[in-house]
């Protein structure tokens, strides 16, 4: 066959994709108090600024614990977007600050993936971050990207977690101060450090008949000033112990017993033990970051054009070892835990599967399978989550690993003794939320892209078969499959 | 040969499954990756296995449905493909398709829209029409992957990880050990199946091998309904149903890449999971709904004619460098066979691969790459 070469492969990537649709100095993205300081600094500076925030997000990504863990009990009102959006606008009033101030507002606008030309990559036009909402997705170009993107729970795993009415901190804070739209009465809390007695005060503060506080170290961990206060309201705080299971029925959470035997009653268990910086997207574009047991785990390292402020770029630094605190609670939960305890969620993860580096159930296990383990797979290397999670699966469902990513990184410390940090952190991936084949796709993609798209690397040569090289098949089989290549 | 020692460059599928066919004749493995096994394009595949155009067709075809018997452990492999076609354009290249494998003897069927919809359940009534083909498959590359390196220390075969091989020590026309930074390990014959840093390595035993490496993406979606019929290609996509009921699809433009002996410094993803999700969509309407929950990428090489090279070398003749030219998953099997013969016994026993050896690359022009286009982005 006679390849005639022209210098272009015309299946490349080079010029086939979109411009991005817009491009601002600045985009902000996350709308709470640190994401709109920066959008108002920035566009008073005379920058233009585009601002956008996930909320109101869909009852169906609240279903799915996206982006916070919101254990099912959001009240019906969360699948009223019109309403939501309503909500959300009520509560922040500092957003009407940043539009008066110039910035461009996008509410219920996710950013899912940013995107610049680095190492493997030299074909993008600009540098953009991905948007969408409840219609489609698009690109945007920027100068700089300021992450304001807060921080998220930490789940951790005991008998019975996985039901509704278990839930984390900021999702609880979220539902009561900004969605106004928990579906709970009686709330149990776990830990007693600032976010937990922080929790606790909101819940009671907006008539939810708070529990208690359990802690597993021996005494309160949090502020002097905010214990007093949640003592002040009636609220216990029962340290040295922890929780040893919950019990419910099909609406989910009814009771949970403690390892001091006591059972208390409850709809919901509101687990504020930590949270974690959201760094989903620095991490998907491969930002630098940085493990800081004082400011909540990992916290992006900083970049000249990707800004974190807030939450996402640590917590408060109080001295308080979040790490070691959490670590606490993840050796006196795996007491309680047991083989069957599900890990991940999404994929029915077990805690023995995990440990054993067993595939899910529906794959045979043979005997050699069988023998397999953490502890054999340690004989090759170290823990790499990511291996791992291609072997069980844990992580590999659609809450993305928010539910268990955090918690698998705690147990693999444990279980292979060594400190948390010195084993790596399972990747996060674009989309960074779940988004649906027909929001993501680019419907109105340029005529270059479909004229470059082939199945594969459109070789003519690479699929001819065997037996009809050197025959006529050849170029009819080149004519028919890769007409207008190489010539 | 028994009782020998053979290093091999590479924990990627063509080297594990080389390892493993080498172990299970009695042969001494120890197998070097720079990294962890499968972590480059093994892991990181459609999981293809239909490879009709190659000389190793007949034992991939072969070996597939008895892979986890013989290693112990599961592959996920389910046998058989349908390609759907979305235009007018595309239903006359698969019909064209379907006419040769008839020729050449491979089963296939031409399938109507309603027969479409019943194999695959999330088509809609919008294709052209699909065709079956009643061999190939797919697998799960990253349980392949791992269930090769079991299967070869089950053998008693030795897997090092994060161990870049660093260079070669030779005496008398044979490499007579392999050295990383750390250790040097002795060996009779050597296996460089180091995917796109083949040519680095190999350039240190000077010889020359034309490669060039580029990136590719795919996407995943969170589970579907588990379909008749997992393995659906079409529209100019390809991919599969997982097991789980996963959504995994690649295809559409690569970018060609300068990789360097420490291998891909990243493997990004880019917004092209748009493209991907948009063919997709087209291609399986009732999906159009499932959330993308994943996009990754990978980087493979091409040999100028975008076949596979595996050969034993003259000089040294104790070498033999297997590339898979970026269609490698699906034919590690029959790979791994051929690799063995070649270290064992110098020839292929059940296959004619002359058409894979390097040689047929003497005289190529040194700017091979440039008149293909095949070069990275400036
Ligand atoms: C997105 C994508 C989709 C694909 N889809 C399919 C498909 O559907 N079907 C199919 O058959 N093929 C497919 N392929 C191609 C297939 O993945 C590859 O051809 C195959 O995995 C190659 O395997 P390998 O072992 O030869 O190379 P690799 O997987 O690249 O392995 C090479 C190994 O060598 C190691 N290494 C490199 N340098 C050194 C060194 N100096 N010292 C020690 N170790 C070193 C690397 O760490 C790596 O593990 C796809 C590839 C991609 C990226």
């Amino acid at each position: 066959m006679e390849l005639n070469f022209t210098g272009t492969d015309i299946c490349a990537v080079n010029g086939t994709r979109s411009a991005p649709e817009a491009r601002y100095d600045v985009v902000v993205v996350g709308a709470g108090p640190s994401g709109i300081a920066a959008a108002v600094e920035h566009a008073t500076a005379g920058k233009s600024v585009l601002l956008v925030d996930e909320n109101p997000v869909s009852g169906a990504l609240m279903g799915n614990d996206t982006p916070l863990y919101f254990g099912g009990r959001m009240t019906a009102a969360t699948q009223n977007s019109e309403r939501m959006l309503e909500a959300i606008f009520m509560s922040m009033p500092d957003l009407e600050k940043a539009m008066d101030a110039g910035a461009e507002l996008l509410l219920g606008t996710t950013a899912w993936g940013v995107y610049r030309n680095g190492p493997g990559v030299a074909s993008l036009p600009d540098q953009v971050v991905g948007l969408a909402d409840a219609e489609r997705s698009w690109m945007v170009g920027f100068g700089t990207i300021v992450l304001a993107t807060g921080a998220r729970d930490l789940a951790m795993a005991f008998p019975g977690w996985n039901q509704p009415g278990v839930m984390g901190a900021a999702a609880l804070q979220m539902l009561l101060t900004r969605y106004d739209a928990f579906a709970g009465r009686r709330v149990l809390v776990l830990g007693s450090h600032d976010l937990a007695l922080e929790t606790a005060l909101v819940a009671h503060a907006r008539g939810i008949e708070v529990a208690g506080l359990i802690e597993v170290r021996d005494a309160p961990q949090g502020s002097a000033d905010l214990v007093a206060q949640v003592k002040a309201a009636g609220i216990s705080i029962s340290c040295g112990q922890t929780i040893a299971s919950a019990k419910g029925g099909i609406d989910g959470v009814e009771s949970a017993t403690l390892t001091s035997g006591e059972t208390i009653a409850c709809d919901t268990i509101c687990a504020a033990i930590g949270l974690v910086p959201s760094i989903e997207l620095v991490d998907a574009m491969h930002g630098p970051r940085a493990l800081n047991p004082t400011r909540g785990g990992y916290i992006p390292a900083g970049e000249a054009s990707v800004i974190a402020v807030g939450d996402c770029a640590g917590l408060t630094d109080s001295g308080f070892d979040h790490i070691g605190y959490r670590m606490d609670w993840m050796r006196a939960l795996t007491a309680v835990t047991t083989n069957d305890t599900i890990i991940c969620q999404c994929e029915e993860v077990t805690r023995a599967d995990l440990i054993g580096i067993q595939p899910p159930n529906y794959l045979p296990r043979p005997a050699a399978m069988c023998a397999r383990s953490l502890e054999t797979l340690l004989k090759d290397g170290p823990a790499n989550p990511d291996q791992i999670k291609r072997l069980t699966r844990s992580g590999m469902g659609v809450c993305q690993g928010r539910r268990c990513r955090d918690q698998v990184a705690m147990l693999l410390a444990l279980e292979t003794g060594t400190p948390y940090g010195t084993i790596p952190l399972a990747s996060h991936r674009a989309p960074v939320r779940p988004l649906p084949l027909k929001i993501l796709a680019e419907w109105d993609e340029p005529a270059e892209m479909e004229a470059a798209w082939d199945v594969w690397f459109g070789i003519p040569t690479q699929w001819v078969p065997v037996e009809d090289i050197g025959t006529p098949y050849q170029d009819e089989h080149r004519e028919m499959l890769y007409t207008g290549m190489y010539k | 040969m028994s009782g020998s020692e053979v290093v091999i460059v590479g924990g990627g599928v063509t080297g594990l499954s080389a390892g493993w066919w080498l172990a299970r004749s009695g042969v001494k493995v120890t197998v070097l990756d720079k990294f962890i096994v499968g972590w480059e394009a093994s892991g990181r595949n459609g999981g293809g296995a239909s490879h009709y155009a190659s000389p190793l067709f007949d034992e991939e075809q072969r070996l597939w449905p008895q892979m986890d018997e013989l290693l112990g452990y599961p592959t996920e492999h389910r046998k058989g493909r349908i390609l759907i076609a979305m235009t007018e354009r595309q239903w006359e290249q698969y019909r064209f398709i379907a006419e040769r494998h008839k020729r050449l003897d491979h089963p296939v069927e031409l399938l109507d829209v309603k027969q479409i919809q019943e194999a695959v359940p999330l088509a809609g009534d919008n294709s052209f029409g699909g065709i079956h083909y009643k061999f190939g498959g797919h697998a799960n590359p990253q349980r392949s992957v791992q269930a090769y390196a079991w299967a070869l220390q089950d053998l008693g075969g030795k897997i090092i990880q994060h161990s870049p091989v660093t260079g070669f020590e030779t005496a008398g026309g044979k490499v007579t050990a392999v050295k990383t930074a750390n250790a040097t390990y002795g060996c009779d014959s050597v296996v460089v199946a180091a995917g796109p840093q083949i040519p680095q390595l190999m350039a240190q035993l000077g010889v020359d091998v034309p490669l060039a490496a580029a990136r590719a993406e795919m996407i995943i979606t969170e589970p579907a309904p588990m379909m008749p019929l997992g393995g659906v290609d079409g529209h100019k996509i390809y991919g599969r149903q997982t097991l789980r009921g996963n959504l995994a699809y690649g295809g559409g433009p690569h970018e060609w890449l300068d990789v360097d002996a420490t291998g891909p410094a990243a493997r990004p993803s880019t917004p092209l999971a748009r493209n991907l999700a948009k063919r997709l969509a087209e291609m399986l309407p009732k999906a159009a709904h499932l959330n993308v929950i994943r996009s990754w990428a990978g980087v493979i090489e091409n040999s100028p004619d975008g076949r596979p090279i595996i050969d034993r070398l003259t000089s040294p003749d104790n070498v033999v460098v297997a590339s898979m030219s970026s269609v490698g998953f699906g034919l590690s099997p029959a790979s791994g066979h051929a690799i063995r013969d070649l270290v064992i016994d110098g020839k292929c026993s059940f296959a004619d691969i002359d058409l894979l050896k390097l040689s047929r690359f003497d005289g190529l022009e040194k700017d091979w790459r440039e008149k293909r286009g095949w070069m990275p982005i400036s």
